[in-house]
């Protein structure tokens, strides 16, 4: 661990990405994220890297796309208006399979709703918001350490995936400033897309070997040719019309995420051992949640958070363990009821779920909680 | 110190109450405490109120927003009579000399001082009553040593304009003229 220091969460973004590996940024800034581009226009050149303002946020994802496919670990970062618009070509990087870190720090919508406020309305964005069947890794911290150790992971796992990954940030952390020690950058682990050239089995560009889904990655523009697109592909990556075929990549694309479930879902689990109530929220509604737990204990009641740090795909497995323990749900969340219909999909007809979710740019308080938790027992 | 204190800053924006607010959240750091600095602001980069929030805690801090504040400092009428009404029971606040005091506050807790004034005629320059006001802060409550709550500005300011702000605090402290209230927060 280093010295302590104060950093704002859309810094500790910045630093994490920079730590693992992160060498382009292009971007619009928007608020609440514009320190990302601000502190990335800083970083990068010291760190040899370009940044690049674009002129809106379809030239920026479409920039990011561009450097990663040509050996680049690229970010860009933007909040709800912006994510609307990156949609077309993060479905794009899914189907071509191309590795990047796209930031939402949400705020209030719909459209551009209020600027400054929190939220976390994108949840679902995060996983439908680009059109078609597509493999989504969403991940979102809840505190300025964890913004930075969880954006080491967001590359990882995009790298390893060879596939966007959303960190899905919010107002109350992205703004948030704390006291952190961050840890020795020596002492991360950090992955990198597994890389093939010219040679043998591997000429096809998304060749992917038996048992696999993962396909190497050529670095685009070093020589070899090959062709890139979002039409369904062969392993030769041009356009196809042959339904089997189509069939097999959209399968394996979904399959490369979802049967690697047990990998990529990461949840904190907090007094849940004895618990009978699990309130469960994600991002920075767990600081309102932590402290109300605490209470509740002080209280004598068995209340417990199940905080999901992958959002998307959703931590079913964990959760289900937890439900034959449990008399009730919480979900806490500042939206009308977004991660609740999972939330209601896990827990079935098995345990009641019960909801407080907020839309007005205010933030949940550890005694809203508590009070609904009071409702809940009355 | 109590085992945490609520400190809410606020003003106009443009008038670096969130600045003060996280050089408070420096200072902190510096001195070895945990701290959660946050701001509430409208979407227009000058005027609308604007608020800002430090938390300084001996313990890890999970809420990280103010809930009821031990302090809060107003430096227009408007932003003043938003916030009298949400402050913790044995609050102070200190308030620009200009203002007027709302009648729910106990007068007794508040500390009127020209802040204002006070940048724009002994500092010179108007853009500095954030750092008038921490210096006149810190003088009122005994945060921190004044050589920490110095180096927490000097990481915050332009290259250039260290002198400026070193006056800005000096002179906020000598607005401060009781020890009442830096008793009561050292011995609670």
């Amino acid at each position: 661990m280093s010295k302590t220091v104060l950093l704002q969460g859309n810094e500790a973004a910045v630093e994490g990405a920079i730590a693992a590996g992160m060498r382009f940024f292009a971007g619009y800034p928007i608020t609440p994220s514009t320190e990302i581009a601000e502190r990335s226009a800083i970083r990068l050149p010291e760190e040899g890297g370009k940044f690049i303002q674009m002129e809106d946020e379809l030239a920026s994802i479409a920039a990011v796309l561009g450097a990663s496919a040509a050996g680049m670990k690229a970010m860009t970062a933007t909040s709800g208006p912006g994510f609307s618009l990156m949609q077309e070509n993060i479905g794009y990087g899914a189907m071509a399979e191309i590795p990047c870190v796209i930031v939402d720090v949400q705020r209030v919508g719909p459209s551009t709703g209020l600027a400054t406020s929190p939220s976390q309305g994108d949840y679902m964005q995060a996983k439908w918001g680009t059109h078609g069947d597509h493999p989504v890794i969403a991940l979102s911290p809840s505190s300025v350490l964890e913004t930075y150790t969880l954006m080491v992971r967001a590359f990882n796992l995009s790298e390893k995936y060879r596939t966007p990954v959303i960190f899905l940030m919010d107002e109350i952390v992205g703004h948030l400033r704390e006291d952190v020690s961050l840890p020795d950058p020596n002492s991360l682990i950090i992955n990198r897309r597994k890389l093939s050239f010219h040679d043998g089995a591997n000429k096809q560009c998304y060749y992917v070997p038996e048992g696999e889904y993962v396909p190497a990655m050529k670095p685009f523009g070093q020589g070899e040719r090959y062709n890139i697109t979002g039409l369904a592909h062969d392993e030769s990556g041009f356009p196809i019309n042959d339904h089997d075929k189509a069939g097999k990549l959209i399968n394996r694309l979904i399959d490369k995420v979802e049967h690697n479930a047990d990998h990529i879902v990461r949840v904190e689990q907090y007094e849940m051992d004895d618990a009978e109530t699990a309130i469960v929220c994600f991002g920075g509604t767990a600081r309102s949640v932590m402290s109300a737990v605490q209470a509740a204990r002080a209280a004598g009641h068995k209340v417990g958070m199940f905080r999901p740090i992958t959002v998307w795909p959703f931590p079913d497995k964990p959760l289900r363990a937890r439900l034959p323990q449990l008399r009730n749900i919480l979900m806490v969340e500042h939206n009308h009821g977004q991660m609740l219909l999972e939330m209601q999909r896990v827990a079935g007809r098995d345990v009641p779920v019960h909801f407080l979710g907020r839309v007005d740019g205010t933030v949940i308080s550890p005694d809203d909680v508590l009070a609904k938790l009071e409702e809940m027992e009355g | 110190m109590k085992d945490r204190l609520e400190l809410r800053f606020a003003g106009s924006g443009g008038q670096g109450v969130i600045l003060a607010s996280v050089i408070t959240a420096e200072a902190a750091v510096l001195a070895g405490l945990h701290t959660a600095q946050s701001q509430a602001y409208g979407p227009e980069a000058r005027g609308g109120v604007s608020r800002a929030e430090t938390i300084l805690s001996r313990e890890q801090i999970w809420y990280t927003r103010v809930t009821h504040p031990d302090f809060l400092l107003a430096l227009t009428q408007t932003s003043l009579d938003a916030y009298a009404g949400q402050l913790a029971d044995d609050a102070i606040v200190m308030i620009d000399d200009s203002l007027t005091v709302p009648a729910e506050l106990d007068p007794d807790r508040v500390i009127a001082i020209p802040i204002l004034h006070t940048a724009e005629t002994v500092v010179g320059r108007a853009f500095t009553a954030n750092i008038v006001s921490l210096g006149a802060i810190n003088r009122l409550l005994g945060l921190f040593d004044d050589d920490t709550l110095l180096t927490a500005v000097k990481m915050h300011i332009p290259r250039g304009t260290e002198e400026l702000n070193r006056t800005a605090l000096q002179a906020g402290a000598a607005l401060i003229t009781t020890d009442q209230f830096r008793k009561e927060f050292q011995a609670c």
